[in-house]
């Protein structure tokens, strides 16, 4: 619980004097995801940099040093009855809020709640010449200037150290229960998608082991009444189950010496069931896939279904991890890149070999 | 640039005409007097020309030759902008995209459609209706802006609060970029790898890109909708009742709030019967299931009889619905009535301080010797202060400037923002020099330069020159200070 921004300022601004570079940490529970760290470069430690900031329920809005644990940030939700709508995974208790952003990571409820990166509202982030800066704010709508807060999504802290971040935060729903029943990977795409399409409390849809899993959650006689509607025999233990889609721990993702590839696509592409194990969920948005692969053919299969692909976790870290990018979008990222961090400081090579 | 430099219109004009039909490349004053402005009419500039291309191709290639000659480009949808982000450069090119107005494809299982950039926002709805679907952000403008537009400007609504704005309802944008390369960010899926320049381009008012094709995600109709219509005899308790309807859990699809006049003027113009002798309104809309509707509606009548409403109207049906949103939708014509101009600013502020800004807003209308009528998103605390004014009165637009001036950076003060839907353009740019410091605005001109080397693309816009803010802050400075000896001596 401090406030280390002066200390953090200068060591970048130290490495950047000595031409070091640095490997941003936080909780050190995602070190597996993205490219290989530099081995050469030194340690920013941010989880020291952490508490809540500002917290106002009837704004809907909490600020939060970076390097604050989710588990912190929900317990002081929770007193207010709100919480983090995208449901942040936690592959460890020390999973920190900046973290969670520079890897874009959310839970099951990410069709229906948004994304980490749907409810930022600011950051402050110090970019590679050891300025401190402001983006966005504290308020629900803001257009002026570039959308630099919700661009540190998914940039593996490429671009600078967030030292502080600004999200808008939701009610608790009122209830929730879970319906099961067995489908085959033909049907479960379309039953998925149709009920989406629907206007009910819907907040979780995935496919497992041949079972189709749907959540719902609101208030409690909407929950109940689109229950009876829909088929479907109500969970037990739901919202273990969902706890446990949300942080990797279901039983489909414990064999950790495989390679797991997240497949981030079209809802509604067919399941290459010859392929391999899916997981499916967010309605079919998001697909995980366990086996040895190389990236392209990955990619073709990710293209074909209109989106992209990434090797989460496993494999060979050395290569590249990320869906390939066109030249015109590589320059731009090239030059983005460059103006935060002229002299690569942050993160190199974490997100593509070339950044 | 120096005048030396810029091609003559002429030969330029003959290059497009090569590859555009040579009717939609304007170069005559008269075709091209209706691109002078946008919907902000106050700022004007005659283009150099205007040219209406059909195809992608034809955008890259007008973008490649403007490169190339470092000839300034000014993408431009249906000129409902609030902030003169599409006016023209006086040495430049107005990019039309009217004739990019197909739906190219709604697939109502996936929940998508795919469009080109001059669809109307509210078309999309329209032609989504009969799959049960609409379109989230609903801008006022919706009958005639455009989804690129959108784009440009991360366009909000009334229901954003709930549904968000347009930044969370995209998947994918196709741009041609200042180079001309025609290229796609994000994807089919709900995130892409590397930067999010999705959320980039969102809102960066033509500065990055232009925008040729989006996806956007549709969302079920809702079942029911039904609005309480609560009046209050104060705006603090109007004010504590949105937080208070907030905090209890409930998220309405709206939450609007008009002040004393704007509830007159909206209620002349429309007879929505509204409460005229309240000082405050509120519009609260619960959407969803019907059990659920039901549900939230009585809690929050509770709330607000708890809270002091003066009084409540809650509609029993859908026509009774539209009367009651009727006075606000028109609240805009409405004020226009009562006065001869109005000029409508959009400041965001976080809502603990509604009352206060209001309270300060009302005494610089003494000062200014203007009236100002305030109609705002209240669930998401984004104001709209209508200053009234008449252009025919020297002096006047300049006061009401000043005004709009002071009011947006006394968002500023409490912690918010100086545009909350309506972009910077030319209008807001020099309160970009209150909102951010010399090295997050040069962090903007980096960022701009990666996409547009050259700086083509709707130059002198969204974010100002560094001198620029260096001399307006030491003016405002001496305002500032000359206003307190004032006050001193008074």
């Amino acid at each position: 619980m401090a406030d280390n921004t002066q200390q953090i300022q200068e060591q970048v601004l130290q490495a950047r004097d000595s031409g070091h570079k640095l490997n941003i940490v936080g909780g050190g529970t995602k070190s597996f995801m993205g490219r290989t760290a530099d081995e050469t470069a030194d340690t920013l430690n941010l989880a020291d940099h952490s508490g809540i900031v500002e917290y106002h329920p009837v704004e809907l809005v909490m600020t939060v040093r970076a390097g604050t644990p989710l588990t912190e940030i929900e317990a002081a939700l929770a007193e207010h009855d709100q919480c983090l709508h995208f449901e942040p995974p936690r592959f460890g208790d020390a999973a920190t809020i900046g973290g969670t952003l520079a890897c874009n990571l959310s839970g099951p409820a990410r069709p229906w709640s948004g994304s980490v990166r749907d409810q930022v509202l600011g950051v402050r982030l110090i970019n590679g010449k050891g300025e401190h800066l402001r983006f966005g704010g504290q308020v629900m709508k803001n257009v002026a200037g570039y959308d630099v807060s919700r661009l540190q999504a998914g940039a593996l802290g490429t671009l600078g150290v967030m030292t502080e971040i600004s999200l808008k935060v939701m009610p608790r729903p009122a209830s929730s229960l879970t319906l099961v029943q067995a489908m085959s990977p033909d049907e479960v795409i379309d039953y998925m998608n149709r009920r989406a399409a629907e206007p009910k409390p819907i907040t979780g849809a995935c496919w497992v082991d041949g079972k189709v899993y749907l959540r719902l959650s609101g208030a409690r006689s909407a929950v109940e009444a689109t229950a009876d509607k829909w088929s479907g025999e109500v969970m037990e233990g739901g919202e273990t189950f969902w706890q446990q889609v949300r942080d990797l721990q279901h039983s489909f993702f414990a064999d950790d010496d495989q390679p797991l590839w997240r497949f981030s696509v079209g809802s509604t592409a067919a399941i290459d069931a010859g392929r391999g194990d899916w997981f499916i969920d967010w309605a079919g948005s998001q697909r995980w896939l366990k086996g040895e692969g190389d990236l392209a053919e990955m990619e073709a299969l990710a293209t074909a279904a209109g989106g992209q692909v990434s090797l989460f976790r496993g494999g060979d870290r050395h290569g590249e991890v990320m869906h390939s990018q066109p030249q015109a979008l590589k320059t731009i990222q090239r030059r983005v890149k460059q103006s935060f961090d002229p002299d690569g400081l942050f993160n190199p090579g974490r997100l593509y070999s070339w950044l | 640039m120096t005048t030396e430099s810029i091609p003559s219109k002429h030969r330029l004009a003959d290059e497009f005409r090569s590859f555009i039909d040579p009717e939609f490349v304007i170069t005559d004053d008269e075709t091209l007097k209706p691109y002078e402005c946008d919907g902000l009419a106050m700022y004007r500039e005659m283009p150099m020309l205007v040219v209406l291309p059909e195809t992608v191709d034809q955008v890259q290639r007008v973008m490649r030759i403007c490169h190339e000659q470092g000839v300034p480009v000014v993408a431009r949808g249906a000129g409902t902008g609030l902030c003169a982000g599409a006016m023209p450069h006086r040495e430049g090119v107005v990019l039309s995209l009217a004739k990019f107005n197909r739906i190219l494809d709604i697939d109502p299982v996936a929940r998508t459609a795919r469009l080109q950039p001059g669809v109307r926002n509210l078309a999309i709805s329209e032609e989504a209706a009969a799959h049960g679907l609409y379109y989230g952000p609903d801008p006022s403008s919706q009958i005639a802006c455009t989804i690129g537009g959108n784009v440009a400007e991360n366009s909000g609504g009334v229901h954003c609060l709930k549904y968000g704005l347009t930044v969370h309802n995209i998947l994918s944008v196709e741009m041609v970029t200042a180079e001309g390369d025609r290229v796609t960010v994000g994807s089919d899926g709900l995130d892409s790898c590397g930067m999010d320049l999705l959320a980039l381009m969102t809102g960066s008012e033509g500065l990055l890109g232009v925008v040729t094709e989006v996806k956007v995600k549709l969302l079920p109709t809702p079942e029911v909708a039904q609005v309480i219509m609560a009046g209050f005899d104060s705006v603090e308790k109007a004010g504590d009742a949105v937080g208070g309807v907030i905090s209890h859990g409930i998220i309405p699809g709206g939450l609007e709030m008009m002040d004393g006049h704007a509830i007159i003027a909206a209620d002349d113009f429309c007879g929505a019967g509204y409460p005229r002798d309240a000082k405050a309104l509120l519009l609260c809309e619960v959407d969803g299931t019907r059990e659920e509707v039901d549900e939230h509606i009585a809690e929050a009548e509770a709330l607000f009889r708890k809270l002091g409403a003066t009084s409540i109207r809650t509609s029993g049906s859908d026509e009774e619905r539209a009367l009651l949103w009727k006075g606000r939708k028109s609240a805009f014509p409405a004020v226009g009535r009562i006065s001869p101009d109005y000029y409508c600013m959009d400041g965001t502020i976080p809502r603990r301080y509604l009352a206060h800004v209001l309270l300060e807003m009302e005494k610089m209308t003494e000062e200014f010797g203007l009236r100002v009528a305030n109609v705002f998103h209240a669930g998401d605390g984004n104001l709209h202060p209508l200053i009234l004014f008449d252009a025919n009165v020297p002096g006047e637009f300049e006061r009401t400037e000043a005004f709009g001036s002071r009011i947006l950076e006394l968002c500023v003060e409490v912690g918010g923002c100086i545009t909350g839907e309506h972009g910077v353009g030319v209008e807001k740019i020099r309160q970009m020099a209150v909102q951010f410091s010399d090295d997050e605005l040069q962090q903007f001109h980096d960022v701009k330069a990666a996409f547009d080397p050259t700086g083509i693309l709707n130059p002198g816009k969204g974010v100002p020159t560094l001198r620029f803010c260096q001399e307006y802050r030491s003016i405002e400075h001496k305002q500032h200070k000359h206003e307190q000896t004032d006050a001193a001596h008074g």
